[in-house]
């Protein structure tokens, strides 16, 4: 025996993720540029106002929605439990089926890998469908520094490419340019553009097409992000509107996919249920024009050479804890950004991350840490939010979004030492818990009478409350707390004139339903 | 040599060690199984395919051949692509030239056709999508990909009500596209945009008693 | 029935209006409204805020004051409050409290009801006899919408109310942007969702907004008196408690 040695030592937490997951300024500061920005406000506000009517139709006509996001928020949950089995099964697949395997611990290897194939292929450029993962890894900015030149293809990647800027949304990454400014940027971008383009989006589109088209002949190695990962056949998904995914995905020589380890579902089957969830909760569409699933390759049809990198990049860490996991099991369709009042005003720059928005707030700072410095901007981000719920009822996988920011900001408040708000808080509830520290507390509050003006009403605090008094009025404390009035004559006898008024009520025969129905 | 993958397995392990959670069963309360009768499928799947700017052209087998001529002459197409194993017949009624595809035709040559006919696997009424698994009738997937117009005949005993029927009908080794609508694109303020890199036309022809 | 009146620490300081309302509507309707003294707080902004250690005595107080088996309801006037007690209590007591808690948290969360809860579900009651002849826009206030789930219930309360002008508010599934410590945390983002919030309840012409939380109507309130609109917030348990003998007279901009 050998228990004298006590319980095992715990398994090491895995290190977090590293790549574009941390902005440079906490949330409230990173917010100030997007608040002042009207032009950026009024593009958030329109377009997340179509969108959010949009998702309500096309989820409200399916009697069977709520049961859907169960099976969906079970399967993701199911196959969080079951990774390690389920991605040795994806991989002996897609190995069976001719394709390559690749494991990636960090988003730096992820980005070696990649440069490593497009060389071996012979290619100094790629066609790029967009995808979180490698933005995530900054596989761009990788390939560029090494001599690889990346196209993107998604029309909003590539304004947002063309643009130098980086995305704000998970699913629309230009939201925050209108079409006056999509127009400049392609005037000022694509080599050839016609001088007389308008800023009419069908032309604006077709504009990237042209553009692009050449690109997809002629390249010949694509990079591309998987929606999802079937452990069961092997089977690979990616979602997509606009074409490009599919021209990315057929017409080059080579493709790499950098698809996360939580992407893996277990069964072919389950396709049926995110193929239902995620247009409509994404685009508010029932479906998206274009799916893709294919399975290693296939003589004569598309790429001959596919390679698969599976990315953990601090996707363990987040598996770590039993609550925060539940974060994984994002599909990343953006439906809780489109009904994120805090996204909706701030836009997704504010958040610093690859992944704005309700779900970023979670998911970055379980990914990347909360304090890999004094005041690392992640730790910031469980506090943007107003805990109002929307996100929670958008989610087609039901993610507690509310909950885990919660739980974030507790284990934030864990981990940081004593603050002057911990000691106010450690304060605040010393005195709330004796009901007599409590009522002398109340009527020390009265002294809020003094500053108020006449009128009752107290304006301008200084810091910390300016934030609050800048833009609200707060009305002094009574002279009275409820408790007090509860046992005053006063209340006594209000109490007992209400009494008196149910009395009278049932003798003459009621005037409330209550006693109607008796 | 494979020290990322036992790396991020171990990790894996650990962390399920470190937070273990109770086992899931997945229900699936949601519906399946769902058998239409053929017109209301027909109006189903011919409602979201206009909904989502196809053009729907619904016929009897027998008359195959006269609406294809009709649809590809109407849109003055006078050089299509085809899969190998189309069912030559269907182009009886059509004049212009035609070049079968194969493994080897480069795809620029792709981009040079006006339109692509082709057959399709599965449909699905509910969301008015049309699956692709490349079977002969249907060809490589960069064919019904790289032309403007895609003209689809799809038959109405492969339309299933909902997407659990229509998945449960797909060969999951086999290469799958699933197509709703023309290529289309909500990048510019949300509005739709149909027609970006795919075809900006998409024509479905419904054979009603096929 | 014998009904537990928590005023909430807000509501017993700064607002007690509202929770004599709820003491005397309760009592009209012929309810035993017992207040355990030794009530304080329900710890929702050491919890919300990131702190669940702090709380914990919070958290067996109330439990402690509410547990009384006599007492066959909990109530508070407010959403957010009774959200915590039924859903936040738990947790704390799962990570810091001991099995007795556990189980004294469990046994007050499955009788604790927001005001307008108790009122249609409980009490089976949605015309209370009250008098308000005013025009009335109503806010759902977040914890209440989605966290309690309460949904309709205060509209069918206020719809029986005699003489009232009930006026739809747009947006008003919108949070108004208070979120407690977020107010504060993150005061410009909350600045421009109250603003939008203040401007839609402007557009409906109503002189009183009114909703089920004091801690919501304190933040639209103050945005409102600071942008000098005519609207007034109201507690939606004023309203309620209202009655042609003892009506609500609009004088202070209180909640």
């Amino acid at each position: 025996m050998s228990t004298f040695l006590g319980m095992p030592a715990p398994p090491p937490r895995s290190p977090y993720g590293t790549g574009n997951l941390r902005g440079d300024k906490a949330f409230p500061r990173a917010a100030h540029d997007g608040l002042g920005d009207d032009q950026l406000r009024r593009n958030l506000g329109r377009a997340t106002g179509t969108i959010r009517a949009k998702r309500l139709n096309v989820t409200g006509e399916l009697p069977d929605w709520e049961a859907l996001r169960d099976a969906g928020s079970a399967i993701k949950t199911d196959a969080m439990n079951r990774l390690p089995e389920l991605l040795e099964q994806l991989e002996r697949k897609v190995t069976e089926r001719g394709g390559t395997v690749h494991w990636a611990r960090d988003a730096a290897e992820a980005n070696e890998i990649v440069a490593g194939l497009v060389r071996a292929a012979g290619s100094d450029e790629v066609i790029k469908v967009k995808s979180m993962a490698t933005q995530e890894t900054g596989l761009n900015e990788h390939l560029e520094s090494v001599g690889i030149t990346p196209h993107e293809t998604d029309l909003a990647e590539l304004i947002v490419q063309l643009a130098h800027d980086r995305p704000s949304h998970i699913l629309v990454p230009a939201i925050h340019r209108n079409r006056d400014e999509i127009r400049q940027i392609f005037l000022d971008g694509i080599p050839g553009v016609d001088p007389d383009l308008d800023n009419v989006p069908a032309h604006l589109a077709a504009a990237a097409r042209r553009y692009l088209r050449e690109k997809f002949l002629s390249t010949k190695v694509a990079v591309s992000g998987a929606n999802f990962g079937v452990a069961e056949t092997g089977t690979l998904a990616v979602v997509e509107s606009e074409g490009n995914g599919r021209m990315c995905l057929t017409l080059p020589e080579t493709l790499i996919t950098v698809m996360g380890i939580e992407k893996v579902i277990p069964r072919y089957q389950d396709l049926e249920v995110f193929l239902q969830l995620l247009p409509r909760s994404s685009t508010g569409e029932r479906m998206n024009p274009y799916t893709s699933l294919w399975t290693g390759v296939t003589p004569g049809d598309g790429p001959q050479d596919f390679h698969l990198i599976l990315l953990d990049n601090g996707r363990t860490a987040a598996l770590a804890d039993a609550i925060g996991r539940a974060a994984l099991n994002c599909i990343r369709c953006s439906a809780c950004l489109n009904v994120c009042p805090v996204y909706e005003r701030t836009g997704g720059h504010a958040y610093g991350s690859t992944y704005p928005g309700p779900i970023g707030a979670v998911l970055t700072p379980q990914l990347a840490g909360m304090h890999a410095a004094k005041d690392d901007p992640n730790s910031s981000l469980p506090y943007a939010s107003s805990l109002c719920g929307a996100c929670f009822d958008a989610c087609p996988v039901k993610i507690d979004i509310p909950s885990l920011l919660v739980e974030l900001r507790h284990q934030h408040t864990e981990q940081t030492g004593v603050t002057p708000e911990k000691l106010a808080m450690r304060a605040a509830a010393a005195v709330m818990r004796r009901p007599g520290l409590y009522t002398a507390a109340q009527k020390a509050s009265g002294l809020g009478r003094v500053i108020a003006g006449r009128d009752g009403v107290i304006g301008r605090l200084p810091p910390p409350l300016s934030g609050w008094s800048d833009s609200r009025d707060t009305p002094a404390p009574p002279r009275e707390t409820f408790r007090s009035w509860f046992v005053s004559d006063e209340g006594t006898a209000a109490l007992r004139a209400a009494a008196a008024e149910h009395d009278a009520a049932t003798t003459t025969g009621g005037e409330h339903d209550e006693e109607d129905a008796t | 040599m494979n020290s990322a993958r036992e790396t991020v397995l171990g990790r894996i392990r650990d962390a399920l060690a470190l937070a273990p959670t109770p086992a899931v069963v997945v229900p699936r309360d949601y519906r399946t199984g769902r058998a239409l009768p053929d017109d209301e499928r027909l109006a189903l799947f011919t409602d979201r395919l206009l909904d989502y700017k196809a053009r729907v052209h619904p016929c009897t087998a027998g008359r195959t051949a006269e609406v294809v001529g009709d649809v590809l002459r109407e849109h003055g197409v006078r050089r299509i692509g085809v899969p190998a194993g189309l069912d030559a017949r269907w182009l009886a009624r059509y004049d212009g030239e035609v070049r079968q595809d194969g493994a080897d035709v480069p795809h620029t040559h792709l981009d040079a056709l006006d339109a692509v006919v082709t057959a399709s696997a599965v449909g699905c009424a509910e969301t008015g999508t049309i699956f692709l698994d490349g079977s002969p009738g249907q060809g490589r997937r960069a064919l019904s990909l790289v032309p403007d117009l895609h003209l689809c005949v799809v038959d109405l005993s492969a339309v299933e009500a909902g997407v659990p029927e229509a998945v449960a009908r797909l060969a999951p080794e086999r290469p799958t596209t699933l197509i709703s609508g023309p290529s289309a694109t909500s990048d510019i303020e949300l509005e739709r945009v149909e027609g970006v890199h795919g075809p900006r036309t998409l024509v479905v022809v419904i054979r009603t008693d096929a | 029935m014998r009904i537990g009146l928590f005023a909430t620490c807000l509501g017993d300081t700064l607002f007690p209006d509202a929770v004599k309302a709820t003491a005397i509507l309760l009592t009209r309707l012929g309810h035993d409204v017992v207040f355990p003294p030794g009530q304080t707080c329900c710890g929702q902004m050491h919890i919300n805020t990131g702190y669940q250690r702090e709380p914990v005595p919070l958290v067996r107080n109330f439990a402690a004051g509410f547990g009384d088996a006599s007492i066959e309801a909990v109530v508070m006037p407010s959403g957010s409050c009774a959200g915590s007690v039924r859903h936040q209590h738990r947790i704390v007591a799962d990570r810091y409290g001991d099995a007795a808690l556990r189980a004294g948290v469990d046994a007050v969360a499955a009788k604790t009801y927001e005001l307008s809860e108790l009122l249609v579900d409980v009490l089976g009651v949605t015309r209370v006899g009250a008098y308000f002849p005013h025009r009335v826009t109503y806010h759902p206030t977040c914890h209440s919408l989605r966290m309690l789930r309460v949904g309709d219930k205060p509209l069918r309360l206020l719809r029986e109310v005699e003489g009232v002008d009930l006026v739809e508010l747009p947006g008003a599934d919108s949070c108004c942007g208070f979120g407690g410590t977020f107010a504060l945390k993150n005061a410009e983002t909350s600045t421009a969702m109250l603003h939008d919030k203040t401007a839609s309840i402007a557009a409906t012409g109503a002189e009183v907004c009114t909703a089920g939380d004091s801690s919501c109507l304190m933040h639209i309130g103050g945005g409102l008196s600071r942008i000098r609109s005519g609207t007034r917030t109201l507690h939606l348990a004023r309203i309620l408690a209202a009655t042609r003998t003892t009506p609500d007279v609009l004088t202070e901009a209180s909640v």
